[in-house]
């Protein structure tokens, strides 16, 4: 049980997958328009995450070595194209704002991953907790990455005006240059804050 | 428009307007990994262009052929992903053979194609946008001709870099990041050029 809850944690903290591991960098730039499509793209990367790491792993004594890789694909796949399905069906208008990034979770890095460096080696239990973590992790990430976007470049969160009409957007951070811009700039206040905390 | 000038307007749309690394975020980690040296990227560049233009057309006929034919669309993302990885196989097998020395400075990176959102990414959008076969073909070669140009240039970026004085917790990701930030904002100048 400690360990499930020490898993899903280091998902989180010491091995975030945006942060830490730099790993699923594309949804991460792309998707983070703003803080809703952040929350829906971790979200259905974390469901993905959570199938496709229960189902290696319990496959993982079966599987021959030599052809895991085509095989977690296959696995990894099949969960993609039912939350494919899914977010059309009951939420058309994340399936619309997702657009092609989602058929793109399949090679989301985090996933293949996790499937290899984890799921293939631990068990059932355990690499569920990986994936809970990870993907939590992801989801918090792009979040941030979303909200601090959408109030520099649209004076919104999650759709709600929080600047006021006087405010000039800086439409730059919703654009292209702004991805590269927040994820950098995020990733060395981290390393500044770790470092601080180390010389502490 | 009459299909030639249409096909040259593709390719400039891929490679300039709606570059696929710079503006579309498609093939990040590749473009971070292999970057730091220019013959490397180079290297990762053709390999690329060959591996979107093969499976461009080969998606192009499987879709038409195969999952249309037989109303099995919703197989397309698994079926494709497998073609993807099938043919980074082939051209690794090839450039062992062909070019040990660049099989070698590419390493871990040549299979790693497969996980390139660029080349499952290219083959959606060509069914999606309905291209006929030629038009696929260009996309495919355009798309990938657009991000050897990105990470050619950012290697060059990046290679400067290594010799400037740069604050510590800025060194290594964020300050390339940065820079591609930079690079991207420079290739939003093409923005408008083309409407297609």
């Amino acid at each position: 049980m400690k360990k499930f809850i020490a898993t899903i944690k280091n998902g989180i903290l010491t091995e975030n997958p945006t942060f830490r591991l730099v790993l699923g960098t594309c949804p991460t730039l792309a998707v983070t328009t703003s803080a809703i499509n952040g929350v829906g793209m971790g979200l259905s990367t974390m469901a993905v995450l959570i199938c496709s790491n229960l189902f290696i792993s319990l496959l993982r004594n079966i599987i021959p070595s030599k052809v895991r890789i085509p095989c977690f694909v296959v696995v990894i796949a099949t969960f993609v194209t039912i939350v494919q399905m899914l977010l059309e069906a009951y939420v058309p208008s994340l399936h619309k704002s997702l657009g092609l990034y989602i058929p793109l979770i399949v090679v989301n890095c985090i996933i293949l991953g996790r499937a290899e460096a984890y799921a293939s080696k631990n068990s059932a239990l355990l690499s569920v907790a990986d994936g809970i973590g990870m993907g939590i992790g992801f989801t918090l990430a792009l979040t941030i990455m979303g909200s601090i976007r959408e109030i520099l470049g649209a004076g919104s969160i999650f759709g709600i005006n929080i600047l006021g009409a006087s405010y000039k957007p800086v439409l730059i951070m919703i654009l292209a240059p702004g991805a590269f811009f927040v994820y950098g700039g995020l990733i060395g206040l981290l390393n500044k804050i770790q470092e601080k905390a180390a010389v502490k | 428009m009459s299909g030639g000038v249409k096909l040259i307007l593709i390719v400039i749309s891929a490679v300039f307007v709606n570059n696929y690394v710079l503006s579309q975020f498609l093939g990040i980690c590749p473009f971070l990994g292999v970057s730091k040296k220019v013959d490397t990227a180079i290297g990762m560049g053709l390999a690329v262009v060959f591996v979107m233009a093969l499976a461009s057309v080969v998606t192009y006929l499987i879709q038409y052929a195969i999952l249309d034919k037989f109303n099995l669309g919703y197989l397309q993302t698994i079926v494709f992903i497998l073609v993807i990885a099938a043919l980074v196989q082939f051209v690794e097998m090839f450039l062992q053979k062909a070019s040990p020395t660049l099989y070698q400075s590419l390493g871990v990176y040549l299979p790693l194609i497969t996980t390139n959102c660029a080349v499952l990414g290219v083959a959606i959008t060509n069914i999606d946008r309905g291209y006929n076969l030629i038009e696929t073909f260009f996309n495919g070669v355009g798309g990938a001709l657009g991000f050897t140009l990105a990470i050619v240039i950012f290697a060059g970026v990046r290679e400067r870099l290594e010799l400037s004085d740069i604050p510590e917790c800025l060194r290594g990701f964020p300050i390339a990041m940065i820079s591609a930030g930079l690079m991207a904002l420079s290739f939003l100048g093409f923005q408008g050029l083309i409407k297609l």
